[in-house]
């Protein structure tokens, strides 16, 4: 039989605010165990939470980049459970009426570009951590996350397969990096993943019984984490076996997934609309002041960069991937004085690859925008050929000064006068009679030999074209 | 001097006769005098009052003083203050010092008040009766044989017994009003939103408020201008002007249209009780008002709306005292539910064990629309009664309690008995509106009797000033019981 994997995420985005979500509390990461923790992050008694209006913000962006409905008005819950690193003995979430609700999400696996429905997010706070191990027998709570924000975004069982759920989760980064909602960092927990994962007969439309897979802390084991529990569901289908629901964790050392807690130990949370806390009212007004402050989202820079500049989708698409990079682009393209097409190879060739090998992102490399900018513009006005211009980014990336003044330390200016070439293209001809006996008489691959040889003579900086113009009247006469 | 108004000890003080230090060191000789009997306060720290004191007093003489500096206030011992053991009359945290200052308390301070101490209260202020504290029943100054009421009784006992001047006391059901009534003293409740509930330990954050218990309604606009006030850290804090509560103290009453419920002078009404209030009436009748026949049809369901959101609230509110960073933990445990179950079994009473399994049943899946859901709705209806009654008269009147204190032990095991000398009171929570109790008369056993006066939200300036009317003409406020 065919079989069909259909994925849904529950994606955990840490928010960037200073400040926890319902405290006054610093949220900054690493910080000694307990020193960020407040009254109201710990839960004395008496304490009560006031909401972080920069959380609700990052909430209406998130809603706005995925065309959502911002709820006009939303009711945050206590979700009840005991855990010692849960200081309430609740965390406060939102259930029935969230902060966003629809949206989508377009993704591109290969050539093909899908659309991925998103079901909801909402606001809730993060609990503190359990330490085990270091106490003699004891667990130590750290209490430093307790009531960091949360943005949970929650997708529709729209994927098929782990490329695509991979292809999600990867834009869903990429969308809440741009927007500068979340930092992103994977490692310090600030994206986390959760997948749905079922299977069902290819054709069928009835959705099978579904694992939720906790603890996909990279893309990597994302894709093998799903690609395991479908190969495990698939097994006991085929086997006559039945799915049990169930949450299970992913353990990468085996590459496997294992149960942690059956649907029939699931708690019953109790959820009911916190007390202390107001309905989330959200104003026309303030949804239009948080549109006019964000930046232009991916998907219409990717538009305009296609008719602007005249590139292509798939240019487009690379220059866009990362804020940094289209704002790297952009600023070359001006300092350019236009050129974008060769801007964007130079950005998707050389300077990406001496990227990749360094290791560093476009915001560290050390060649700048208006220095690859330069760079252009001597290519473009005949200074530099292709293979000089190889030399001096080379240069530039090792810190050599500006374009100008590496061309002028290493003499690489290339040489358009048609007089000096003529002059040493007679003396290349003149030393090889039988390579251009050879030519006359139709071998016309010596040219490629002839062109050579002048090169060498000029060291590599006859401006290519008007080596091979002056060559070919030579020959000619 | 123990009967003095607070603003008569104010000019005491600002004319130097007494010395806040002195004032409230009779204060703190009363205590030890009377309080092993009574058992109104469970903690007493006369090293930090008379440091409030002597502060006091020295703004005092650099000309700084505002209108409560140097007088001592008791505060209930459910409010946070910073260095003080703060135990919510519980074993759960009966070492526990607060390591900061509930709203009211810094209120408190701002103005120049000392701090004389924490008072007794039902065990998280669930009762009536204040049985429930884990530090053993306040006795009713009138008689030892009777209980105060709940849940502030400690704060309710200290006030009649003139053991403070003043006190605070909190209201979730009545736990102001209903003690006021039962030691004849007078209470406010105000409006849910004008006094913060920050460092308050909740019980029903949506029905709880914090309020002032006097000797008189004057009294209790002077602690009113003190405790509420916008509060940034609660987010169900009113942000509204400030306000002068004293400002209709003097307001004539000619016109005033009482609102009389029927459903409050109905069966289960006390006859003592109900000619104390009808006596308080007919005096309300000769200062100008008019009192008209209004109905209350739900107020029969507020009892069990308030049974099934109250503890529902509290089920998750108590979640924290878990053993793990504060309070009482079992001293000996196997793994962590254990550990959980042995400390919330050991650190909490009959009562709150009630309540948090009554909320946590209602908040279950497959019950909660049944019971949560359905009891918001009508506690919606129960508003609308008093909004409706409100087009038809500016105030409405009723009895406090439907009778005087009852004995010790008379209510204990049957919760529902218990629950039931709430009836008049529970109604005003529901519905946010604000209530007082002031006393009217003497009931057939000698105990205290008090007439309820609730008022439309926001209206506890024109409540005090009612009060406070019938105050200057009668003089059940003053009655003291004998013995202290």
């Amino acid at each position: 039989m065919q079989w069909e994997i259909v994925i849904g995420l529950e994606v955990h985005t840490q928010l960037s605010t200073q400040s926890k979500i319902f405290s006054g509390s610093s949220t900054a990461f690493g910080a000694e165990p307990n020193t960020q923790a407040s009254a109201v992050d710990i839960a004395l008694p008496g304490v009560l939470p006031v909401l972080n209006k920069g959380a609700v913000e990052r909430a209406i962006q998130l809603g706005l980049a995925i065309d959502a409905n911002i709820s006009r008005r939303s009711v945050f819950a206590r979700k009840n459970y005991f855990y010692p690193d849960l200081p309430k003995g609740y965390q406060i979430s939102q259930m029935e009426l969230p902060v966003v609700e629809g949206g989508h999400l377009t993704i591109q696996v290969g050539d093909v570009e899908k659309v991925i429905r998103i079901t909801r997010a909402h606001l809730e706070e993060d609990a503190g951590k359990s330490i085990h191990g270091d106490f003699h027998g004891m667990t130590g709570i750290d209490l430093n996350r307790a009531g960091t924000p949360l943005l949970e975004i929650v997708s529709e069982p729209d994927m098929r397969g782990s490329a695509e759920a991979v292809a999600y989760a990867k834009a869903l980064h990429s969308l809440v990096v741009w927007l500068g909602i979340c930092d992103g960092n994977m490692q310090e927990g600030s994206f986390r993943c959760d997948a749905n994962v079922s299977v069902r007969p290819k054709g069928s439309t009835e959705l099978g019984t579904r694992c939720e897979i906790k603890n996909l802390n990279s893309f990597r084991f994302m894709e093998r984490a799903i690609e395991y529990e479908a190969r495990r569901q698939i097994e006991i289908n085929e086997d006559g076996g039945t799915i049990r629901q169930e949450t299970r964790l992913y353990d990468p050392d085996r590459d496997e997934t294992r149960t942690m807690r059956s649907k029939e130990d699931a708690h019953d949370y109790r959820y009911f609309p916190d007390p202390d806390l107001l309905p989330l009212v959200i104003s026309e007004e303030w949804i239009a002041r948080t549109r006019a402050a964000m930046p232009e989202l991916p998907a219409a820079m990717r538009e305009r960069f296609v008719s602007d500049y005249a590139i292509s989708a798939y240019d487009a698409a690379v220059l866009t991937s990362t804020k940094a990079m289209a704002s790297y682009f952009e600023a070359a393209v001006s300092a350019a004085g236009g050129e974008a097409k060769i801007c964007a190879n130079w950005m998707m060739g050389d300077l990406s690859a001496a990227l990749n090998r360094a290791e560093l992102s476009v915001e560290q490399s050390p060649v700048s925008a208006t220095q690859l900018a330069m760079l252009v513009r001597r290519i473009t006005d005949g200074t530099l050929s292709g293979k000089l211009a190889k030399e001096v980014f080379e240069a530039l990336w090792q810190g050599e000064g500006e374009v100008d003044a590496i061309i002028e330390a290493r003499g690489l200016k290339q040489v358009s006068d048609t007089g000096a070439i003529e002059i040493v293209v007679a003396q290349v001809l003149a030393d090889s009679p039988n390579q251009v006996a050879e030519y006359r008489a139709g071998k016309e691959k010596m040219l490629g030999y002839l062109i050579g040889q002048a090169m060498k003579a000029m060291k590599g900086k006859a401006n290519p074209q008007q080596l091979n113009e002056v060559l070919l009247r030579l020959l000619a006469q | 001097m123990i009967n003095a108004s607070l603003s008569q000890l104010a000019s005491l003080l600002a004319d130097k006769k007494i010395s806040s230090v002195e004032l409230t060191q009779i204060y703190l000789g009363r205590i030890a005098k009377l309080n092993p009997a009574l058992n109104a306060f469970v903690t007493l720290n006369s090293e930090m009052s008379l440091a409030d004191a002597r502060a006091a007093d020295a703004r005092i003489a650099a000309g700084q003083a505002a209108a409560l500096t140097g007088i001592p206030v008791a505060h209930k011992d459910i409010f946070c203050a910073d260095g003080w053991r703060t135990t919510c009359g519980s074993k759960m945290l009966e070492n526990f010092i607060a390591p900061y200052d509930a709203h009211v308390i810094s209120q408190f301070k701002t103005a120049g008040a000392v701090s004389l101490g924490k008072t007794n209260m039902d065990e998280f202020a669930m009762g009536s009766s204040n049985e429930t504290s884990y530090f053993g029943a306040v006795k009713n100054p009138w008689d030892a044989s009777a209980v105060p009421g709940g849940s502030s009784g400690g704060s309710a006992a200290a006030v009649a017994a003139r053991l403070a001047p003043a006190a605070t006391g909190t209201d979730t059901g009545g736990s102001i009003r209903q003690p006021a009534a039962l030691t004849g003293i007078t209470g406010l409740k105000p409006t849910y939103g004008v006094v913060s509930r920050y460092g308050m330990i909740a019980f029903a954050s949506s029905l709880d408020q914090a309020g002032p218990m006097a000797k008189s309604a004057e009294d209790c606009a002077l602690l009113m201008n003190v405790m509420a006030g916008f509060d940034a850290r609660d987010s169900t804090s009113l942000e509204r002007p400030v306000e002068d509560y004293t400002r209709d103290l003097q307001q004539p009453l000619a016109g005033l249209r009482i609102g009389l419920p029927r459903e409050y002078f109905a069966e289960g009404l006390g006859a003592d009780v109900a000619a104390s209030v009808e006596a308080a009436l007919h005096e309300y009748r000769k200062l100008g008002a008019v009192t008209v026949d209004i109905s209350l049809p739900n107020t029969k369901l507020s009892i069990p709306v308030y049974y099934v959101l109250a503890p529902a609230e509290a089920s998750t509110n108590l979640s924290r005292f878990d053993g793990v960073r504060y309070g009482y933990r079992a001293p000996e445990y196997g793994d962590l539910t254990d550990m959980y179950e042995k400390s919330r079994a050991q650190g909490f009473g009959t009562e709150v064990k009630r309540r948090i399994m009554i909320g946590t049943y209602v908040l279950s899946h497959g019950y909660y629309d049944a019971y949560y859901m359905q009891a918001q709705k009508i506690r919606r209806l129960i508003a609308q009664d008093f909004e409706a009654a409100f087009q038809h008269c500016d105030i409405i009147m009723g009895p406090t309690a439907p009778s005087t204190a009852f004995n010790f032990g008379e209510k204990a095991d049957d919760p529902v008995a218990m629950y039931l000398s709430d009836i008049y009171t529970i109604a005003v929570n529901l519905a946010g509106l604000p209530g007082m109790s002031v006393p009217c008369g003497l009931g057939s056993n000698g105990r205290p009797v008090g007439l309820q006066i609730i008022g439309n939200y926001f209206s506890e300036a024109k409540m005090l000033g009612v009060a406070h009317q019938y105050q200057l003409a009668t003089d059940w406020h003053t009655r003291m019981p004998d013995n202290i």
